[in-house]
């Protein structure tokens, strides 16, 4: 677009601002009209993406504070105290549209932008997880998006040299049109040398660091607040190159600069690049920006200020220096092979104003557009179609035959099934901190030079959102809460992608609301805040939107790292244990699905009270260290979680025999997911004490078989060679894809 | 014993290969710049894991062309160590210190997982192994696949070069299951499993370890 | 002056790539494709220096960096 490109109301609705939206932009310039550079600025920082206009009202109710809490929303992660004058930086963040264009660079860009956002507040990332959601296994486009994807991932995360520890992969139609791409990463930050994306201090230089911006990613912002269908899908250029070796250098640079004291404030170029990231910056210390065009690095000849301003070229960072300290900054980048200059001087005037060849090109005064940016209550509605999905008659469902069968079927089914294909490609182990690989229910990173670890995790039951959005957004929180239990970890925070239909649908609006309400109950009951996270809408093509997704990743510490434990039993002769108690609730589970064919009934229920029980009884026993396996009942149930603790990806497996007692359907038995439940194993001399601590915290607990053998035994339902079933199960996602 | 862990830009298992001399076996360990042509004084240099210059072109093809590798090329003609692991082994074949070359995993996937190995522990690199000992170390590469001549095979087995085979599983396709080989004289070692990554219990195993252990037991 | 500069893998070195992507070719029934062979071309633009210069440049480009002689072949032409 050229400077003088003329501003007529058909370009005004290319660039998706509504006249509403049109008339309050040229109300906050002091009544005139914006030339095409600030229309292109404001098309993007007031799309939905990066503006949450349609989902601020609702965030607002989240629980965002905590006494461990060091910073919360807003900034470029969130960041939680672990104690020993340590934090944890981490954040999630969706690359859904660009992965559906271009799968490959659009993960890997996503990958790159998040570990951005880590390692710009001054922490080293420790890990990479990411929630991916697909199509159905026999859609036409599903081999192509999952292999893109995981590779993108693969080669962006490998690159960096940040381990891919864990997350989630799930296959659903309801994602045949609209894949998901959500990416975490957690890095380690001194509590001393947090930084910040202030531009604060007057008269200070503005130094832009790292490549040089071409004419990519023009409008990814606002392609990611659009729905898909009527030939979005061709918009292939607007795609962004990830390029990780750079990253890398920037990353080691960064880091190097920081120990200086002479950055003032930084801020990663991520959605809308130049434009968001000088103006977050000044928007937060109160200041204005003076802004020369010709100093910007650039790769093509006969960049436009529009392009300059809006081009989303990966891999770039602004950051603000003391005056006179700019050239020792300077120098650390050219060491590393980055460009860097100086671009800009704070100002203390309040406006953002950018020059080319001598003319200001843009001149926008900061608090009042950030004050005027648009806020909406769109209607709720809730959908004709909800009652009518929860109703299921169990009377109705006939039990299967043969057990044997329906489990193997389940077992090989690919949202059960290992996912080792996906983690195998994804350096896990680089950094040498990886204490749990991928497999078990959460990551666990040591913290070297201490005694303590993280662990980390990612978990979203979006059947059960889409049943019941209050409910299914709450079971999120509790199921990454006992993932995290599990392990051995204490849980602390939250973040969160949001990912869901159109907001202007008020049916979409409805489970928004929904879910963040529940989110926001688990987030007090367990007291974990969310501190980042962000919101992707227009998940829809056509008319079919995704089930709403509210992707959970949750972070824990260990403060005594021998005290860690995976979900894999160990050794023959040792008791299995139970806590919680099995019931008939079978809706919304993979069993339904995959057995009879039907997505139907309430997720269900959740009682924070013994599920908070659970997590102290558990906890208290691996403190103990008494425990030597503890895995969470989820996804398959309790006979799914029984293999997965009887099997590893590497072909390790030890049998168990298990016999059962409760008075429900054998159906449920094995395939319910109700909540509140771990299995444990301990060796038989600790079992008593074991049952003992799980009753003084009035967690139910029983002894239920014993680890030994070559076959997975239940009772008189099942009873399958491990052999057999390990085919299956590891086999499973290699068949989507060959 | 002296260590010295060449940082090229893009190498990412530096800061491991730093790790383990230093904190694990208690010896003195500096980071090199490849700008730098200053080995200082290093007995021994690591060529750690990574992507190299961004791995463009090939592996290991340009970092071959620093500054230090100049003087690693020197130091390791006078016979001082050097073990270059992953990215290292593919700098290593690249500037002519080790026969052969590092291909494309047959899967053409990158490949992270643990892998059984067999050692040859008559190199200074394995001699704390016992002979013909079946080891558990990490890979993780898209570019492991060995390949050489025949005549260089034949040359590699008939001196005792290769120091690590495969055993069971071929993960990448690599030429007689090599998984790490030394120069003639012995004190270069390229592989392409870490051993940095398995060198302490609560990563899983010690199988690693003894790879630094046996260079160091070579310092009198 | 410009360089194109074709590299591609010796005959008889397995090419995994090619072969995926002739596997990938026959499902698309273009069963008449009996080899496929995946390379690298690089174009190099020159200033300063005759056409024989250049060539001659150019082929101590490849032995040097463009190509790993043991297992790639290159070929290059120089245009004015």
């Amino acid at each position: 677009m050229d400077q003088n490109t003329k501003v007529t109301p058909e370009i005004v609705k290319k660039h998706g601002l509504s006249e509403q939206e049109y008339e309050r932009l040229k109300k906050a310039l002091g009544d005139r009209e914006p030339n095409i550079t600030e229309l292109g600025i404001f098309s993007v920082m007031w799309s939905e993406h990066c503006s949450y206009k349609s989902s601020k009202v609702h965030l607002k109710k989240l629980p965002t504070t905590g006494p461990h809490v060091v910073q919360g929303p807003g900034e470029n992660a969130g960041i939680v105290d672990i104690g020993d004058g340590l934090c944890v930086a981490f954040k999630m963040e969706s690359h859904n549209h660009p992965s559906f264009i271009e799968p490959f660079q659009g993960a890997a860009t996503g990958v790159g932008g998040i570990l951005r956002d880590v390692f710009t507040m001054g922490a080293r990332p420790i890990a990479n997880l990411n929630s991916i959601r697909f199509g159905s296994p026999d859609n036409a486009k599903t081999p192509y998006l999952l292999k893109g994807v995981v590779a993108g991932i693969a080669h962006y995360g490998n690159c960096m040299g940040i381990p891919t520890v864990g997350g989630e992969v799930v296959f659903d139609e309801c994602y045949n049109g609209n894949n998901l791409v959500n990416a975490f990463t957690a890095g380690i930050v001194k509590k001393g040398d947090i930084f910040k994306g202030f531009a604060s201090g007057v008269g200070n230089p503005v130094i832009y660091i790292g490549s040089k911006t071409g004419r990519d990613g023009i409008h990814g912002a606002t392609m990611a607040s659009d729905v898909f269908g009527g030939g979005n899908e061709e918009r292939r250029p607007t795609v962004q190159v990830g390029d990780p070796f750079t990253e890398k250098l920037l990353l080691e640079a960064c880091l190097e600069a920081m120990k200086s004291d002479a950055i003032v404030g930084i801020q990663d170029m991520g959605a809308a690049g130049l434009t968001s990231s000088s103006f977050e910056m000044a928007s937060r210390a109160g200041t204005g920006i003076d802004m020369d065009l010709d100093k910007v690095p650039l790769r093509e000849t006969g960049m436009t200020p529009y392009e300059i301003m809006l081009s989303e070229s990966q891999e770039r960072m602004l950051a603000v220096t003391h005056v006179g300290r700019e050239k020792e900054i300077i120098d650390i980048f050219k060491k590393w092979d980055l460009d860097a200059e100086v671009v800009g001087i704070v100002t203390d005037d309040g406006i953002m104003r950018v020059r080319q060849k001598g003319k200001v090109v843009c001149e926008l005064p900061i608090a009042p557009l950030v004050h005027a940016a648009p806020v909406y209550e769109r209607p709720i509605k809730k959908p004709g179609w909800q009652d009518k999905v929860q109703k299921l008659d169990l009377k109705k469902i006939a039990e299967p035959k043969n057990y044997n069968d329906t489990f193997k079927k389940l077992i090989g089914s690919p949202n059960l099934a290992c996912k080792s294909w996906v983690y195998r490609q994804y350096d896990h182990m680089v950094g040498t901190d990886t204490v749990v690989l991928p497999g078990s229910d959460a990551a666990v990173m040591r913290i070297k030079g201490t005694n303590k670890a993280v662990a980390l995790t990612v978990d979203c039951n979006s059947r059960w959102c889409y049943l019941d959005p209050y409910w299914g957004s709450a079971h999120a929180i509790a199921e990454n809460a006992r993932n995290l239990v599990a392990s051995g970890a204490r849980p602390l925070a939250v973040t969160d992608c949001l990912n869901f239909g159109n907001p202007e649908r008020a049916e979409i609006m409805w489970q928004f609301e929904q879910s963040c309400l529940g989110m926001s109950e688990g987030c007090k009951q367990f007291g974990t805040p969310i501190v980042s996270g962000n919101v992707s809408f227009y998940n829809e093509t056509g008319k079919d939107a995704i089930y709403p997704t509210p992707a959970v990743g949750m972070v824990g510490v260990i403060d005594d790292i021998s005290k860690h434990t995976t979900q894999f039993f160990k050794d023959t002769g040792d008791v299995v244990i139970l806590l919680g108690v099995n019931t008939n609730e079978l809706g919304g589970s993979e069993y339904l699905k995959q057995i009879h064919n039907k997505i139907a009934g309430n997720p269900p229920h959740l009682d924070f009270e013994r599920e908070k029980s659970l997590h102290k009884a558990v906890l208290a026993a691996i403190g103990r260290g008494i425990v030597k396996s503890a895995h969470d009942i989820s996804d398959g149930g309790l006979a799914v979680a029984l293999a997965e603790c009887c099997m590893q990806d590497n072909c390790k497996m030890i049998g168990a025999e298990v016999k059962l007692e409760d008075d429900v359907r054998s159906d449920a038995l094995l395939f319910s997911e109700a909540p509140s439940r771990i299995i444990l194993s301990c060796s038989g001399k600790d079992a008593d004490l074991l049952l003992t601590i799980a009753k003084s915290f009035g967690c139910p607990a029983n002894i239920i078989g014993s680890v030994g053998g070559d076959k997975l035994k239940i009772g008189d339902l099942i009873d399958v060679g491990l052999k057999d079933i390990y085919g299956l199960w590891s086999e499973s996602i290699k068949k989507i894809v060959s | 014993m002296k260590f010295g862990i060449v940082v090229f830009p893009g190498s990412n298992c530096d800061r491991d290969s730093f790790h383990v001399p230093t904190k694990v076996c208690g010896q003195e360990a500096v980071y090199l710049w490849h700008k730098d042509a200053d080995l200082k004084g290093v007995d021994c240099v690591i060529l750690p894991g990574g992507f190299s210059y961004g791995d463009y072109l090939r592996c290991g093809a340009i970092a071959k062309q620093s500054p230090v590798m100049k003087s690693v090329i020197e130091h390791a003609k006078s016979g001082g160590y050097v073990i270059g692991i992953c990215n290292g082994f593919q700098v290593l074949t690249e500037s002519g210190l080790l026969p052969g070359v590092l291909m494309r995993n047959t899967s053409l996937t990158f490949i992270c997982k643990y892998i059984q190995v067999k050692v040859n522990n008559k190199t200074p690199w394995t001699n704390k192994y016992d002979a013909g000992e079946v080891i558990t170390l990490p890979i993780a590469h898209n570019e492991g696949n060995y390949f050489c001549d025949e005549v260089t095979l034949r040359r590699l087995e008939s001196n005792g070069q290769i120091a690590f085979k495969y055993h069971g599983e071929n993960p990448n396709g690599a030429l007689a299951d090599i998984a790490g080989i030394t120069n003639e004289k012995g004190n270069v070692l390229g592989l392409m499993p870490h051993p940095e990554r398995i060198s302490e219990l609560i990563l899983g195993g010690t199988d690693g370890l003894r790879v630094f252990e046996s260079i160091i037991s070579t310092k009198k | 002056m410009n360089a194109k500069v074709y590299v591609t893998l010796k005959t008889g070195v397995l090419d995994s790539q090619g072969k995926a992507v002739k596997h990938s070719l026959e499902t698309l029934n273009f069963k008449e494709v009996t080899d496929v062979r995946i390379g690298k071309f690089i174009e190099l633009k020159l200033e300063g220096v005759t056409k024989s210069e250049a060539e001659k440049h150019v082929k101590a480009m490849c032995e040097k960096l463009l190509a790993n002689t043991v297992i790639e072949s290159y070929k290059f032409e120089v245009s004015e």
